[in-house]
C-alpha cells in the first residue's frame, strides 16, 4: 500500500474528527448513542473497513496505519472509536482470517459499507475474564445449530445486525456468525455506564436461535483456542491505540489549559509542578506510543512476538491512560471535575482500558510468563 | 537445524512450566500436559507460517494439528 496515500487517510481522519467526533463526544454521551449520521459518514470514508482490502471495499491499511486511525477517532470520541474496535477489529479482521470465502463475500461488504454493524459476543452476565467457561449453549440439530443463553456487555450490541458468538457444547466452545434477522436474538442496552455511554452496550438474550451450518466460524471446538485468541488479539491492538489516543488527548487538553490558565498573575505553564506533570505525562504518553507502533510493525511483519508485543501495549497504554488523565484532571483543578471540559470524560473512558479486551492482571499473567521464560538464565553446568 | 529441532527449540522457549528438568516426546501432546496455555496455540500458529512459509487455512485451524511435534510436523508436510 503506498505510504503517502495512508498518510493522506490520517490527516484527512485528523480533521474529520476534529470536525465530526470530537466537539461533539460529550453530546453524544448524553444523547447515549454515536449517530448514525456519523457511522454513515465514518463508513462513506471507508473507516469501517479500514483495514480490510480493497476487494471488500475497505481502505486496505497496514495493521500500523489502521492504528494510526484508531489514535486520531479515539482522541475525538472513545464511543465511536469503539465502533472501530468491534465491527472492524474483533468481527471484521476475524472473518477476514477465518472466514470461509462464502463468510467473507456475504458480511465483509455489507459491514464495509455500514449497511450492517457488527459485534463480537462473548462475555456472559457470569463469565468475564474466564471466557473459556461460556455458558451459552449450542447443540447441532439437521443442518442447524440452535444456541441458548445471554452475553452481557456487549458493545454496540444494542445496534448490531451481525454477530459473531461464542458458545459452548461440553468441553467444544465454538464460534458462529449469527444475524439479528434469524429470530431468536433480543438485545437491551446497559444503562448507567461509567463509560462507552455512546457504544450502545447491551444484553443480550439468545433464545433457540437458529444458525445454519455454513454460520460455523472455524472449527468446531476452535471457537476459544483459535476465533476467541485471535479476535482478542485484534481487540487489544485496536484497545491498545484506543488507550493511548486518550492518553494523547488528555496530554493535549492540558498543555492547552495550562496555556490559558492564569493564577497569581501567571499562565500556569509557567509553574514548574505545572511542567513536571507535562512532562511525565508526555514521556508515558509517547512510550505509549512506541510501543503500540512496535506492536504495529511486528503485525506487519506477521512476526510470531506480534501477539505479545500487542499485549505489552495494550498493559501499558492502558494503565498510563489511567495516570495521564488524572493528571489532566489535576490541572484542570476543579473545572476538571465536571463534564464541561472533555478531561472529565477522559478519565472515566481511561478506567474501562483496564478491563476490557483483558484486564491487565490477565496481561501482566501473560508478561510474567514470557519474562519467565524469555528472561531465565540457565546455570552454567559444572565442568 | 532440522524441522524437529526448531520447533522442539520453539516450543521449549515458550512452556509455562518452569522446571528445568521437563522433557517431552515428539508424541506428547503439550495442551494436555500442561507444558503450554491455548494462548500459546496462536503464538505457535504465526511462529510455524513465518518459519516454514506456510499458510494456514481456516481447514486447518484444529488444536490436534498444533498439539505435538509429530502433528506439526505433518502439518507442515501436508501444506507443502
Amino acid at each position: 500500500m503506498d505510504r503517502n496515500f495512508m498518510d493522506e487517510v490520517i490527516e484527512e481522519a485528523r480533521q474529520f474528527t476534529e470536525k465530526e467526533i470530537r466537539p461533539f463526544a460529550g453530546d453524544f454521551e448524553q444523547n447515549e448513542q454515536v449517530p448514525r449520521e456519523l457511522i454513515n459518514k465514518m463508513a462513506k470514508r471507508k473507516y469501517l473497513a479500514a483495514p480490510f482490502p480493497e476487494e471488500y471495499g475497505g481502505l486496505g491499511l497496514d495493521p500500523l496505519y489502521y492504528g494510526y486511525l484508531t489514535e486520531e477517532i479515539g482522541k475525538g470520541c472513545a464511543s465511536t472509536r469503539a465502533l472501530m474496535t468491534v465491527h472492524t477489529s474483533l468481527v471484521g479482521e476475524t472473518l477476514l482470517k477465518w472466514g470461509t470465502k462464502e463468510q467473507k463475500e456475504r458480511y465483509l461488504r455489507p459491514m464495509a459499507s455500514g449497511e450492517k454493524i457488527a459485534a463480537f459476543a462473548l462475555s456472559e452476565p457470569e463469565v468475564g475474564t474466564d471466557a473459556g467457561s461460556v455458558k451459552t449453549s449450542y447443540i447441532k440439530e439437521g443442518n442447524k445449530y440452535i444456541l441458548n443463553g445471554k452475553k452481557k456487555w456487549i458493545t454496540f450490541g444494542n445496534l448490531a445486525d451481525i454477530f459473531i458468538i461464542i458458545a459452548s457444547e461440553g468441553k467444544n466452545i465454538s464460534a458462529f456468525i449469527a444475524e439479528r434477522d434469524f429470530g431468536g436474538i433480543t438485545t437491551k442496552p446497559i444503562k448507567g455506564m461509567m463509560a462507552g455511554r455512546a457504544a450502545y452496550i447491551a444484553e443480550i438474550e439468545i433464545n433457540n436461535l437458529e444458525i445454519p451450518e455454513e454460520n460455523l466460524l472455524g472449527k468446531i471446538g476452535g471457537g476459544f483456542t483459535f476465533i476467541c485468541n485471535t479476535a482478542l488479539d485484534y481487540g487489544r491492538y485496536s484497545v491498545a491505540w484506543a488507550a493511548t489516543a486518550v492518553a494523547g488527548a488528555a496530554v493535549e487538553e492540558m498543555v492547552t489549559y495550562a496555556r490559558h490558565r492564569t493564577q497569581f498573575d501567571q499562565k500556569i505553564y509557567k509553574f514548574q509542578t505545572i511542567r513536571e506533570i507535562i512532562a511525565n505525562a508526555t514521556t508515558k504518553y509517547l512510550t505509549s506510543k512506541a510501543l503500540c507502533i512496535n506492536a504495529g510493525n511486528l503485525r506487519i511483519q506477521g512476526s510470531d512476538e506480534k501477539v505479545f508485543q500487542t499485549t505489552l501495549a495494550k498493559y501499558y497504554s492502558s494503565k498510563i491512560a489511567m495516570e495521564v488523565t488524572t493528571d489532566a484532571i489535576q490541572v484542570f483543578g476543579g473545572n476538571g471535575c465536571t463534564s464541561e471540559y472533555p478531561v472529565e470524560r477522559l478519565f472515566r473512558e481511561a478506567k474501562i482500558f483496564e478491563i476490557i479486551e483483558g484486564t491487565s492482571q490477565i496481561q501482566q499473567e501473560i508478561i510474567s510468563r514470557y519474562a519467565l521464560s524469555n528472561f531465565y538464565r540457565k546455570k552454567a553446568k559444572a565442568q | 537445524m532440522s524441522q524437529e529441532d526448531k520447533i522442539r527449540n520453539y516450543i521449549e522457549k515458550n512452556l509455562t512450566v518452569y522446571d528445568e528438568e521437563v522433557t517431552f516426546t515428539n508424541d506428547d501432546n503439550i495442551f494436555e500436559k500442561g507444558f503450554v496455555n491455548s494462548l500459546f496455540a496462536m503464538k505457535l500458529l504465526n511462529f510455524v507460517e513465518q518459519e516454514f512459509q506456510i499458510d494456514i487455512s481456516d481447514d486447518d485451524i484444529d488444536l490436534k494439528n498444533f498439539s505435538s511435534i509429530n502433528n506439526i510436523i505433518n502439518l507442515i508436510n501436508n501444506k507443502k
